[in-house]
């Protein structure tokens, strides 16, 4: 089922989140040339961080959040097959989050917001700026509460049954969203809001980096969600397979949900704040998060055997040569995987308590981030458009070569952009700086790979331009698309009759959540309120010289 | 389908396992490191505060810079400031256990020297404090690679490493860039 509000909805959301995407990408390259040995127009230091301030919260938060959004009221309405309740409460949401989400462009392009997407305080914005973010946020917890509603509605209607897995992973995603934004939530309205109104003339610093270093981690699970949910639940199917295991799906959401939140600490290994003690134990946590995703590999390879194993693959590997690469959606996913093999070892050395001296704010952290959720969650983002897509406009795709094309350049930009980024991180080379200064011996031997990270970079925005432009042919294609909606997702080898309550909801994972949380962040937060806890002034970007 | 229910719960139970293993084994590979290494983050949370640095204790301009203690310890005191360092330059010597330790008035900023493992951050009311050894001479970058605000791009000081017995310091114990 995908009636009109559905249907209208997750177009409204992902187009603002693509536009929203395509102005960023515009804006990375011309980021990545101001860095680089050859002379870029309009660079000065309010420009690039400006630039590069709309740039992360674009690709941050507004993309994803409404990325996110838009997918989730179309798997709500396809995977249950029912409507989706309150339409009008999610049509407000939306119209609030644009509204904030233009607030904040404008305060940034008028060069009052020069903060970063990251804004750590004392260094403050005008304060439309930061209402701008908060109403993106609060847009999608309106979005949180009507997924769960919608669970709730059907396991109403359908006691006993499982909830399907697309739908279980959504409200997974959503509760821990819920979780997630609340270090940052907090944040912004006891510190950094009445800062901004100039209620407050100092905050305490070391106790606003532990609040945002709590969202910082799960966030990077919220972009990531979706993809996963089209690896368990639309890829199988696009193989011509089936999902290998339905429980181990669950339990990855489940595990993802529990893993993600009291891991942010690792953002602040190199702070005086925070002792080593609370650091490492969230250090060993962080190494669990690994679990789900290697579940996922083994769970969604095995489902890929099937499916090429059916269609008439033979001996140990002959299986993947028979899988239908030529569909974007299983295509996008071998990209993915690649990309998340090369990542994958790049985040183990983040991770290491060590060698995390060596990249700590470098390139190293910037190359590796567009790696993995530039690459691997973004592309699995224009895989699962381009599904839904005809589903959404009621036209079949007009060219999957074209759809095949993007996918591949978007790959190979990623890679000839990163890995060049990388290498200039372990050389030294810092984050976050508008230019270089090439006459310096140490800094002049960078020069020749930023130029290829740019080439990289270009690429890049070629691909997106293709995206957008494969999503618009779909408004001219004439042929009308056929079939059903929920056609989309893989049944399991063996479709759970019935599964634990445990597996059915949230409950008890919310509970265990809770007394992780007041372990891992109880006492980290709680120093900041014994004794008397420096305080440093604020100091406002937005004033005029 | 060929695949009956109890291959697939083994096999995934199987996988669940290694993984687990894996991990367990990166862990302690970590662990090992660290120890090992002695890497250790900058954790020392000594709080102070931002807005009466400069007027008395440690970070006063007169303290800043490289000192030699009675018993031989060398440490640079260095404060990070809206967009310079103080001093911009610090002479330590390679091959020996120095100690960098950082305050800021202002801002979060951060630092890493050029071809070695110090970095930290230096975030306003805590005192960061590195303990390395230098093992190559001559001079390294030290860039604040936090973002700051508009002057950060041009933030940066020089660490001159010198062989041991180029290090001389005064009858203070100070050893200065300049004064060499
Ligand atoms: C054409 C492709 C892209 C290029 C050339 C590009 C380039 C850049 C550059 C040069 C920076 C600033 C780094 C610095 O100052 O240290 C940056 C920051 C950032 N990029 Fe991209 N980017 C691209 C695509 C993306 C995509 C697809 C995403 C995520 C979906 C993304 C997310 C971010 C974020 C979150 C930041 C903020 C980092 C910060 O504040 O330090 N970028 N990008
Ligand atoms: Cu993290
Ligand atoms: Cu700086």
């Amino acid at each position: 089922m995908l009636v009109t509000h559905a249907r209208q909805l997750t177009f409204a959301h992902l187009w603002l989140a693509f536009l929203a995407f395509a102005v960023a990408l515009v804006l990375g390259v011309w980021q990545m040339w101001a860095r680089s040995p050859l002379p870029a127009p309009f660079v000065t230091a309010s420009t690039y961080f400006s630039a590069v301030t709309a740039h992360g919260t674009a690709m941050a938060y507004v993309m994803p959040v409404f990325m996110i959004m838009g997918f989730g009221y179309y798997v709500a309405e396809t995977a249950l097959d029912r409507p989706l309740p309150a339409p009008r409460w999610a049509w407000s949401a939306f119209a609030l989050g644009l509204a904030g989400a233009l607030m904040a462009t404008v305060t940034i392009f008028s060069g009052r917001a020069a903060v970063l997407f990251t804004f750590y305080p004392p260094l403050t914005a005008s304060v439309f700026f930061y209402l701008g973010l908060v109403m993106v946020v609060a847009a999608s917890w309106i979005w949180c509460v009507l997924m769960m509603v919608a669970m709730a509605q059907w396991k109403r209607a359908n006691p006993g049954r499982p909830v399907p897995l697309a739908m279980f992973a959504t409200v997974a995603n959503a509760v821990m969203w819920l979780w997630t934004t609340i270090g940052v939530a907090a944040e912004l309205l006891f510190q950094v809001i009445p800062a901004a109104l100039g209620l407050k003339a100092q905050l305490d610093v070391g106790l606003s980096r532990t609040l945002f270093s709590w969202t910082l981690h799960a966030i990077v699970y919220f972009w990531l969600i979706p993809s996963y949910i089209a690896f368990y639940t639309m890829v199988p199917q696009a193989a011509g397979g089936r999902l290998y295991s339905d429980t181990m799906g669950r339990l990855t959401f489940i595990l993802f949900l529990i893993y993600s939140l009291p891991v942010g600490l690792h953002h602040l290994l190199m702070d005086p704040q925070q002792s080593n003690a609370f650091k490492f134990l969230q250090v060993a946590l962080t190494a669990l998060v690994s679990v789900p995703t290697l579940l996922t590999v083994f769970t969604i390879g095995a489902s890929l055997e099937i499916a090429g194993r059916l269609r008439g693959g033979r001996g140990l590997l002959g299986w993947i040569g028979a899988l239908p690469w030529d569909r974007p959606l299983v295509l996008a996913t071998g990209l993915a995987f690649l990309m998340l093999g090369f990542g994958g070892f790049g985040g183990l050395v983040n991770m290491s308590y060590g060698m995390n001296a060596m990249v700590h704010n470098t390139s190293w952290v910037t190359a590796h981030f567009h790696l993995i959720f530039g690459g691997t969650v973004v592309i699995m983002y224009f895989a699962i458009a381009y599904a839904i897509w005809p589903a959404v406009t009621g036209r079949a795709a007009p060219s999957l070569a074209a759809q095949r094309l993007q996918l591949w350049l978007w790959f190979a930009g990623m890679l000839v952009m990163t890995l060049p980024w990388h290498y200039l991180g372990l050389l030294g080379q810092w984050r976050r700086v508008a230019t270089f200064n090439y006459a310096d011996p140490i800094i002049a031997g960078w020069g020749p790979w930023v130029v290829v990270s740019l080439i990289g970079g270009v690429i890049l925005l070629g691909s997106g331009l293709l995206f957008v432009l494969n999503l618009l042919q779909f408004n001219v294609s004439r042929e009308p698309h056929a079939a059903a909606p929920g056609e989309l997702y893989a049944s399991a080898v063996h479709p759970p009759a019935r599964v634990p309550a445990a597996l059915n909801g949230f409950r008890l994972w919310n509970a265990l959540v809770l007394v992780l949380m007041i372990l891992a962040y109880g006492y980290p937060i709680a120093q900041f309120f014994v004794g008397d806890s420096p305080q440093a002034l604020v100091h406002r970007v937005d004033e005029r010289r | 389908m060929p695949i009956s229910e109890e291959i697939i719960v083994r096999s995934e139970l199987r996988w669940a396992a290694i993984s687990v293993g894996v991990v367990s084994v990166i862990m302690i590979a970590l662990i090992y490191a660290g120890l090992v290494h002695h890497i250790n983050p900058p954790s020392n949370i000594e709080r102070i505060d931002p807005k009466t640095l400069h007027l008395g204790g440690e970070f006063t301009e007169a303290n800043l810079g490289t000192r030699v203690s009675g018993d031989g310890q060398v440490t640079s005191r260095i404060v990070a400031t809206q967009f310079t360092f103080q001093p911009r330059c610090v002479v330590l010597p390679a091959n020996r256990r120095v100690t960098l330790r950082f305050a800021t008035p202002d801002v979060i900023h951060g630092i890493l020297v050029s071809g070695t493992n110090v970095n930290t951050m230096i975030v306003p009311g805590y005192v960061s404090q590195v303990h390395t050894v230098f093992t190559r001479t001559g001079d390294l970058l030290m860039p604040c690679h936090e973002y700051c605000g508009l002057g950060h791009s041009e933030m940066s000081a020089t660490v001159r490493v010198v062989p041991p017995d180029e290090f001389k310091p005064d009858a203070e114990g100070r050893v200065a860039c300049d004064a060499r």
